[in-house]
């Protein structure tokens, strides 16, 4: 039934619309790629011409009479009114229409809510306002923020392709596997969806929901967080790259191999230039979108950097609300979403761009030693 | 002898007082309802401002005129003033208005507590809007404030706004108990409950579910004002308290508060379909009990907002197909109305017009609410466009056309003038045709993956926003028409007879038009 009702609904959306099937004009709810998605678009299918048909009947019978029914056209109005027959049978027939829906629906959800027996899992954690993706028994995770540019954003740069759809490190997932999904939060509440896909979980802080999903077609898919987040919201996209088992297995051990140099480079002697050179980058992308570019924020919810006080004189306070944030204000703690180098940088960037000039450089060692002493 | 010496009192000394007192101290039904009515407009002005500069943000992909701060200022403020300060109070100005007319009462039943929970609103919604202008702006985390994004998260502003809202809380169980106290009480000798006009029926019944949610919003900012202020852990996880929490109790509310906004509307449609159709109401007994079932469902429906927050599968299952079960009811009224029209004499003046679209429109936005009960499908529509769409469809042809239906249905009662029936129409198609616009291409978008509540959005989205701008600045600037219209009219026009409409029925058309200040002092036998 499911395929039938789907192949009608292409033909006659096809007919209805031929030269807005190109471009732009996307009209329709998109069929996917797993087995979920296209459940769902049968589904969306199957109640879509359910409302088209009692549509018809509905408004045929309404417009015949504001046609054929109207005083200036000299019509005398009837008397009837209350007929036992008639009223049970529109209470009777949807609640017919109604089961035989909530059949297929029924079968749908019991199939989406089934999350064992997964081959990956991984763990997806909303952050004001990107993503964190942790392979959780390769033991290796990263961030997946918007690379949108700024200019583009703000029309001083053309637009590409995949403007807001875009991220630096997209998630990777293997075709033909089943992936669990464990989503939480780090403040708010976001919610992770990829249309293709059929999936979209809400992520919640201090909870873990479940969801999965199993990719056949390699490529990439985007999505966006669909949960209002702050202002920032409709720029923390998902960008999903399935690709083969092969290539899935390859990435992974560069990725294990990235991790373990990462931890090296903590025991590196840094020079300062370099630590202001990486902390320009890490400011960029985990400080800037509140603290702004230039360090002046958005008070009062976002305080200055430029010029702070604690910047300027308090080394340890600074070191501390970075790793630890603070609570009661959209500050989070950053200790575990940057390595102990990228902290370091940050630090030390602040504490001497933008005319801040102290001079001081904070290492990660350091930050290693300070992490582990509390 | 003693009873005329009575009128003779009451038509010298009982007029409206002079000035501003008249306004601020007044405890007649129709000042009263006059109040709510403007103050309702004025705010459906305000908050069609910030619809527009919503959509002019998003006439173009690309960051143009506002920063998504404000932008989100701008959705939560539009939603705030136009659920509570819009369509609520112009529902409870027609209540005062027209309910002691329809059942022959000489005014509400509690006439001061009236004049209060009317001056309360002013007084909230200055509170409200005053946040705009406070350091760190107005709330910005959308109507349904979400906790952690509106506690933890949320500006320093929003304490004022709790505040706000209890006090509009309090207004509206003021005004719920008085309709109710007048509706049970002062209905005229022969009047039986199944005799009451269906705007008193509709409007009894919301009045209860008013009653029963307005606490539960009481006591959810409540919750959020502890949480924020005093340290509990309602909302945070990391307290011990659950965010999710949040979203059950706002729906238990927000579920009945939809049919609060419609209720009434359908009521007034059912006065006005069988006026122009010149053909009784199909089925008197079946549509009151509709209601009864809808206002009775809406209490068990609330998690089909909250598919894809993680509530087991059971609790899913439930909620979808209590949800489906709304179809019912609702599909009733709709048939009723549609055979209420079949056969009869029809004539399209202006409440017509606005009743008729009312009915195609609603229905609409009942087909998308039907989609959206399919809960797998829904985890696609959630927090998409399709939804915007879908509350869209049910709350401007709704809610609003069912206002603009009863206020040309009624301005020559109220005024004692006909309004201009050319503007009237033009109004009505500029609205029609600028509605469509802007909301049917929101269904495409949503389809297509936009999220809702984003200031920027991809490129391929770009050329239904373009003409869904178009549509919403057409029909707000329509609105201003409406502002003309009625200006007009209560200043001259055709003098209007006690019955206008020649199809009309019911006690308010056995009034002379203007109803006089003081009507049925003694009140009218129904047979």
């Amino acid at each position: 039934m499911r395929v039938h009702a789907q192949r009608a609904g292409a033909l006659l959306g096809g007919l209805a619309f031929p030269a807005w099937s190109f471009a732009d004009w996307t009209l329709n709810l998109t069929p996917g790629v797993t087995s979920t998605s296209n459940e769902i678009y049968s589904l969306h299918m199957i109640i879509l011409w359910i409302c088209v048909a009692i549509g018809i009947v509905v408004f045929g019978v309404m417009f015949w009479s504001i046609f054929a029914h109207r005083k200036s056209q000299g019509h005398k109005p009837a008397n009837f009114h209350e007929n036992t027959l008639v009223e049970i049978l529109w209470t009777v027939i949807p609640f017919i229409i109604l089961v035989v829906m909530a059949i297929p629906a029924t079968a749908t959800l019991v199939d989406m809510y089934d999350t064992d027996e997964s081959e990956v899992d991984i763990k997806v954690t909303g952050y004001q306002w990107k993503w964190q993706y942790e392979y959780i028994n390769e033991d290796f995770g990263y961030f997946s923020n918007l690379s949108t540019p700024r200019a583009q954003i703000n029309n001083q740069q053309k637009k590409g392709e995949n403007y807001l759809l875009e991220v630096d490190n997209p998630l990777v997932i293997p075709v033909g596997k089943k992936v669990r999904f464990l989503l939480t939060a780090n403040d708010v509440i976001h919610s992770w969806w990829v249309p293709e896909f059929g999936v979209k979980k809400d992520a919640i802080p201090g909870f873990i929901n479940e969801t999965w999903t199993r990719v056949d077609k390699p490529g990439i898919y985007r999505g966006q967080c669909t949960e209002l987040c702050g202002k920032d919201h409709g720029f923390m996209p998902v960008v999903v790259k399935a690709v083969p088992e092969e290539e899935y297995t390859m990435w992974v051990a560069e990725q294990k191999e990235a991790a373990a140099k990462e931890r090296e480079l903590t025991q590196k002697e840094w020079t300062l230039e370099e630590l202001m050179e990486r902390g320009e980058t890490a400011y960029q992308t985990a400080c800037a979108a509140c603290h702004q570019a230039d360090g002046s924020g958005m008070p009062p919810a976002f305080p200055a950097l430029k010029g702070s006080q604690m910047v300027l004189e308090d080394i340890a306070g600074h070191i501390d609300i970075v790793v630890n944030g603070k609570s009661g204000t959209a500050m989070q703690a950053f200790g575990n979403q940057l390595s102990e180098v990228d902290l370091a940088a940050v630090i030390t960037y602040e504490r001497n761009a933008w005319g801040n000039n102290t001079g001081d450089m904070v290492t990660p060692k350091e930050i290693f030693d300070y992490k582990n002493e509390q | 002898m003693s009873a005329v010496a009575d009128t003779h009192a009451q038509e010298h000394h009982h007029g409206p007082a002079k000035g501003i007192s008249r306004w601020l101290l007044t405890t007649n039904h129709k000042d009263i309802g006059t109040m709510y009515l403007v103050f309702s407009f004025a705010m459906f002005l305000l908050g069609g401002t910030m619809a527009m500069v919503i959509r002019a943000e998003l006439f173009q992909p690309g960051l143009q005129i506002v920063n998504p701060e404000f932008f989100n200022q701008m959705t939560t403020m539009h939603g705030l003033i136009m659920v509570f300060g819009a369509v609520m109070p112009a529902f409870v100005g027609l209540a005062n208005w027209m309910l002691p007319l329809m059942i022959g009462a000489p005014d509400m039943a509690l006439p001061r507590m009236n004049n209060w929970s009317f001056w309360l609103l002013p007084c909230a919604f200055l509170i409200l809007v005053s946040t705009l202008f406070m350091e760190g702006g107005a709330p910005n985390f959308g109507w349904t404030f979400y906790a952690p994004l509106s506690t933890t998260y949320g500006p320093p502003s929003t304490t004022f706004f709790i505040f706000a809202v209890h006090i509009m809380g309090i207004s509206s169980i003021m005004g719920a108990i008085n309709v109710i106290a007048t509706i049970l009480n002062l209905r005229a000798p022969g009047m039986t409950l199944m005799k009451m006009p269906l705007f008193v029926w509709t409007w009894l019944i919301t009045a209860f579910l008013l009653i029963a949610v307005m606490p539960v919003l009481a006591g959810v900012v409540t919750m959020m004002l502890m949480d924020i202020n005093f340290g509990t852990s309602f909302f945070d996880a990391s307290g011990g308290g659950d965010p999710v929490l949040f979203q059950h109790v706002f729906w238990f509310f927000g579920h009945p508060e939809v049919y609060i906004m419609i209720l009434p509307a359908f009521g007034a449609v059912s006065h006005i379909i069988p006026a122009f159709s010149r053909k009784p109401l199909f089925g008197y007994a079946s549509m009151v009990y509709a209601v009864g079932a809808i206002a009775l469902l809406s209490f068990v429906v609330w998690a089909h907002h909250m598919f894809t927050v993680g509530i087991p599968i059971a609790g899913q299952l439930f909620f979808m197909y209590a949800t489906m079960l709304i179809a019912v009811p609702t599909g009733v009224k709709v048939f009723n109305w549609v055979a209420t029209m079949f056969r009869g004499a029809l004539s399209f003046e202006a409440p017509m017009l606005f009743a008729v679209a009312f009915v195609i429109l609603f229905t609409i936005g009942g087909f998308s609410g039907l989609m959206l009960a399919i809960a797998p499908a829904d985890f696609q529509y959630h927090d998409t466009y399709f939804v915007v769409a879908h509350f869209h469809y049910v709350l401007v042809p709704g809610a609003i056309f069912g206002i603009f239906a009863s206020a040309y249905f009624w301005l020559p009662k109220w005024t004692g003038h006909m309004y201009d029936e050319t503007l009237a129409k033009t109004h009505f198609w500029l609205s029609f045709v600028g509605m469509n616009l802007a909301f049917f291409p929101m269904h495409f978008l949503g389809l297509a993956g936009m999220p809702r509540r984003i200031p920027d959005y991809a490129l391929q989205f770009a050329d239904f926003n373009m003409v869904s701008s178009v549509g919403a600045f057409m029909f707000g600037a329509t609105q201003l028409l409406f502002l003309l219209i009625v200006v007009k009219c209560v200043r001259g026009g055709k003098k209007a007879s006690a019955k206008p409409w020649d199809g009309a029925e019911g006690l308010e058309w056995t009034v002379p038009s203007p109803a006089p200040y003081h009507t049925f002092a003694t009140p009218p036998e129904v047979k």
